[in-house]
C-alpha cells in the first residue's frame, strides 16, 4: 500500500496537495494538463522532492530521509534513461548493482532479462548505436530487474510511435508482477484507458483515484476541457 | 535541479569546503603575511609610483590595442569562409597556453634591434626601431591578447543569428547599414568585457616586463615586487606594493563583475551565417589582407624560434634539460592539483545551491585577481624561519601555478558537471548510485572531454611560467622558462632558441595529448 498523507508541496507560487492510498496491484494513470504538477507528484514518491508537510508512506512506513535510491520505486522518465557511456549490458545490470560488481550467477539473470525484452545479442553496444524503441527496452528491462513494489512511469513512452507504444505495454503486462503498484504520467487518453484507475491532477490538486473507464466516457469539467470535450 | 531530500552530500561540501579553504589560504592567507610585513603606507618612493602609473597605463594602452585590431581580424573570420579557417581560428587560441618567454624570444626577433624588421628598414635606410621599453611591452601584450579578443569578438560575431543577416539581405542592407544595424550592437555588448579581461591580465604582467621592459619608464608592480625582493631583500617595501597590486586588481575586478565578461570557449566557432553584403571584391581583398596580416603576426616569430632553434637542441647542456625534466614535473603535479581543485569546487557548486554557486564565484575572482609575485611573496614570509624557501621553490611554484589556474578551469567544468547533474542526476541517484559510484561511473566518464582540455590547459600553463620560480630559485633549481630566460640575458641566443623550441614543443605537446586524450573514443 503506497499511501500520500496529507501532502503539501510549495515552491515559488506553485503548491500541491494529495491525499490517497494505491492498494498492491494498482494500475494508475495519472492525467492533467502540463504545469499542473504531474511530473512532481512522481518526484515526491521517488524522493527527488520533500514535501512541505504530510508524508508518504509505503507499506506504512515513513519514507522521509531516504535517498531516492533506497525507496521501494524505479522510476523511468521521458528520455536519459540510459548513460550513453555505458553499454547495454552495463546500463541494465545497475538495476541489481549500482556499482557494477556482479556475480556471474548475476551477470546470467541480466543477459536473461535482455534476451526476454528482445535485445540479446546487443549487449556491448552503447544507447547511442540502438532505436529508440531498443533503448525503451532496455530501460525496462532494468526496472524488471531492480523488481521493486513501485513503477512510476514519467511519459516514459511519450515519444515513441502508436506500434512501439503497445510494444512496451505488452512488455509491462507480461513481465511486471501483480502486486507491483503503478503510476504512469501520460497526456495521451488511450494510454490512460489501459490503467484500470485515473487520478486527474489539475491547479495543483491531486484528486483521488477513480475507476477509469466510466471516467473518461463522463468527466467531469475540468477533465473535459484538458480532454478537449465540452 | 532538484533541491530538498536529493541535496549536497557531506563528503562533497567536505571537497569543496576544503578546496575554498586551501584557495582562501593561498590568495588571503599570503596577502595578510604580506600585509604584516609592510609597514605603513607612507612607504611608496617615486619609483614605486611610476611602477603603478606604468602597470595601469600600458594595460590601458595594451587593452585597447588588442580589441581595436581585433575587430576587423574577427570580422574576416565571421563573413569568410575559407579551407584553412579552423586552423586560423585554432591558432587563436595558441598564444594562450604560449610561454611568455618563447613569444618574447620571437617577438625580438623581429622587432628586435637585430630583428627582421630592422635588418630591412636599414637596407632602406630608415631609422632603427627600438623594442626595449614601454614600446615593447605593449607590443608583446598585443601579440598575446589581440588574438584572446578576436577569439571573443568572433563569438559575438557567430552569435548574431543567420536570419538576421538574411532579412538584411532581403531588405538591401548595404555594408554599412549591416555595420550599423547589426554589427555595431554586438560591439557595444562584446567589446567592454573583451577590454576589461585583457586589461585584467595585463595589470598582472610580469615576464613580458622582466624580459623587454624595466627602468624608470617600464617596470611594472609586479616587475618592481621581484626587484625589491630579489635584489633589495626589502620585504617591508615589496609586501608593500603586493598590497598595491591586489588592490589594483581587485577594483579592476569588481568592475569587470559588473559587466558581462566573455569566456574562453572549447570550440564550437565554425557556425559562419551566409553574408551577401560582404561578397565585394574590395571587402573581399580586405579581409584576405587582415586575416594574413594577422596570421603572420602570430607565425613569423613563432617561425623563427623554431627554424634557430632546431640547430641547436642537440647541443643544448645537461642542466637545460634538467630544467626540461623538474618544468614537466612542475607541470604535471600543478595539473593534478588544479584539477583536484576545481573538480571539487565544481561538484560542490553543482548541489550547494546558491550558497555554495556565491562561494565559488568569490574564490574563483580572487584567484583571478591574486597576483602570483604577491602570493610567492607571501609564503616566503611564511617559509622563512622554518625552512630555507629556495629548497621548497619547484613545489611552491607548482601550487601556485595551481591555483592561478583554477579560475579557467572552473569555468569549464562548473558548466559541465551542472550540465551532467541535469541530465543524469536523478536517474543516477533513483538507481542508488551515490558519492564515489556516481563519479566514478557517471561523472568523470561524462567530463572526459572538458576533463582533457582543462588538464591541457593546466599542464600548457605551468609549463610556460615564468613568475614565482624567478622569485624564489636559486641557480641550481630551475625551470626551462628561467632557464631560457638566464640563456637570453647571457646572450647565448642560439642556445636560447634550442631551449625556446623545446619548451614550446613541450607546452603545446602537453596541451595536444590531454585535449586528445579526452577526445578520444568520447561517446555522444
Amino acid at each position: 500500500m503506497l499511501t500520500l498523507e496529507r501532502l503539501r508541496f510549495a515552491r515559488a507560487g506553485f503548491t500541491l496537495k494529495a491525499d490517497l492510498s494505491l492498494a498492491a496491484g494498482a494500475r494508475v494513470a495519472v492525467l492533467g494538463p502540463s504545469g499542473g504538477g504531474k511530473s512532481t507528484l512522481l518526484d515526491l514518491i521517488a524522493g527527488f522532492e520533500a514535501p512541505a508537510a504530510g508524508r508518504v508512506l509505503w507499506e506504512g512506513q515513513d519514507m522521509a530521509g531516504a535517498a531516492p535510491g533506497d525507496r521501494p520505486v524505479s522510476i523511468l522518465f521521458q528520455e536519459g534513461n540510459l548513460f550513453p557511456h555505458l553499454t547495454l549490458f552495463e546500463n541494465t545490470a545497475l538495476g541489481i548493482d549500482p556499482r557494477l560488481k556482479l556475480t556471474p550467477a548475476q551477470r546470467e539473470e541480466v543477459s536473461e532479462i535482455l534476451e526476454d525484452v528482445g535485445l540479446g545479442g546487443l549487449e556491448t553496444r552503447k544507447p547511442g548505436a540502438l532505436s529508440g524503441g531498443q533503448r525503451a527496452r532496455a530501460a525496462l528491462a532494468r526496472v524488471f530487474l531492480r523488481a521493486r513494489p513501485v513503477l512510476l512511469l514519467d511519459e516514459a513512452f511519450s515519444a515513441l510511435g502508436p506500434a512501439l507504444k503497445s510494444d512496451m505495454f505488452d512488455l509491462l503486462e507480461r513481465l511486471v508482477p501483480d502486486e507491483t503498484v503503478l503510476l504512469m504520467v501520460t497526456h495521451d487518453p488511450e494510454e490512460a484507458a489501459r490503467m484500470s484507475e485515473i487520478v486527474v491532477v489539475d491547479e495543483g490538486r491531486v484528486a483521488p483515484p477513480e475507476s477509469g473507464g466510466p471516467l473518461l466516457a463522463d468527466p467531469p469539467p475540468g477533465l473535459a476541457r484538458y480532454l478537449g470535450r465540452r | 535541479m532538484a533541491r530538498g531530500a536529493f541535496a549536497v552530500s557531506p563528503v562533497r561540501a567536505l571537497a569543496g569546503g576544503a578546496a575554498s579553504a586551501f584557495l582562501l589560504a593561498l590568495t588571503l592567507g599570503t596577502l595578510g603575511a604580506v600585509a604584516w610585513r609592510a609597514e605603513g603606507l607612507a612607504g611608496l618612493g617615486a619609483s614605486d609610483w611610476a611602477a603603478i602609473r606604468f602597470t595601469l597605463g600600458q594595460a590601458l594602452v595594451s587593452a585597447a590595442l588588442s580589441v581595436l585590431l581585433a575587430v576587423p581580424v574577427a570580422r574576416a573570420l565571421a563573413r569568410r569562409r575559407f579551407p584553412w579557417r579552423s586552423l586560423v581560428v585554432a591558432l587563436l587560441g595558441a598564444p594562450f597556453i604560449l610561454p611568455v618567454i618563447v613569444a618574447v624570444f620571437g617577438l625580438l626577433a623581429v622587432f628586435g634591434r637585430a630583428g627582421l624588421l630592422n635588418q630591412a628598414g636599414a637596407a632602406l635606410g630608415l631609422p632603427e626601431l627600438a623594442i626595449y621599453g614601454p614600446q615593447g611591452v605593449i607590443l608583446a601584450h598585443v601579440f598575446f591578447n589581440m588574438p584572446l579578443a578576436t577569439r571573443f569578438l568572433l563569438q559575438g560575431w557567430l552569435a548574431i543569428p543567420a536570419e538576421q543577416f538574411r532579412l538584411a539581405a532581403s531588405l538591401g542592407f548595404t555594408p554599412g547599414a549591416t555595420a550599423r544595424h547589426l554589427e555595431w550592437p554586438m560591439l557595444r555588448a562584446v567589446v567592454p568585457g573583451a577590454f576589461l579581461a585583457i586589461f585584467l591580465i595585463c595589470l598582472t604582467s610580469f615576464a613580458v616586463a622582466l624580459a623587454v621592459g624595466g627602468g624608470p619608464r617600464a617596470t611594472t608592480i609586479e616587475l618592481r615586487i621581484y626587484e625589491l625582493f630579489r635584489f633589495d631583500f626589502a620585504l617591508g617595501d615589496a609586501a608593500l606594493l603586493g598590497l598595491v597590486q591586489v588592490a589594483v586588481c581587485a577594483v579592476a575586478a569588481l568592475v569587470a563583475g559588473l559587466v558581462t565578461v566573455p569566456k574562453v570557449a572549447m570550440a564550437g566557432m565554425d557556425g559562419v551565417a551566409a553574408r551577401w553584403d560582404a561578397r565585394g571584391a574590395w571587402l573581399r581583398a580586405q579581409d584576405v589582407v587582415v586575416i594574413g596580416l594577422a596570421c603572420a603576426f602570430l607565425l613569423v616569430p613563432l617561425g623563427i624560434v623554431a627554424l634557430r632553434g632546431a640547430p641547436f637542441v642537440a647541443a643544448l647542456p645537461a642542466s637545460v634539460w634538467q630544467a626540461a625534466g623538474a618544468s614537466l614535473v612542475v607541470a604535471l603535479a600543478s595539473m593534478l592539483l588544479a584539477l583536484v581543485l576545481s573538480l571539487s569546487l565544481a561538484l560542490w557548486v553543482a548541489r550547494g545551491g546558491r550558497a555554495a554557486r556565491i562561494g565559488g564565484d568569490v574564490i574563483s575572482g580572487l584567484a583571478l585577481t591574486a597576483s602570483p609575485l604577491v602570493m610567492g611573496t607571501g609564503l616566503f614570509i611564511l617559509l622563512f624561519g622554518w625552512t630555507s624557501p629556495q629548497a621548497l621553490a619547484l613545489p611552491v611554484t607548482a601550487v601556485i601555478n595551481a591555483a592561478i589556474t583554477v579560475p579557467f578551469t572552473l569555468r569549464v567544468l562548473a558548466p559541465a558537471v551542472a550540465e551532467i547533474e541535469e541530465a543524469y542526476g536523478k536517474l543516477a541517484a533513483s538507481l542508488g548510485m551515490t558519492g564515489w559510484t556516481f563519479l566514478r561511473r557517471v561523472i568523470l566518464p561524462r567530463l572526459r572531454r572538458p576533463l582533457g582540455f582543462s588538464a591541457g590547459l593546466a599542464a600548457a600553463l605551468s609549463m610556460g611560467d615564468l613568475g614565482v620560480i624567478a622569485l624564489f630559485s636559486a641557480p641550481e633549481t630551475e625551470t626551462l622558462p628561467l632557464a631560457m630566460y638566464r640563456l637570453m640575458a647571457a646572450y647565448r641566443t642560439d642556445l636560447a632558441a634550442g631551449a625556446g623550441l623545446v619548451l614550446v614543443t613541450l607546452s603545446f605537446g602537453l596541451f595536444y595529448a590531454f585535449d586528445r586524450g579526452g577526445r578520444a573514443d568520447a561517446d555522444a
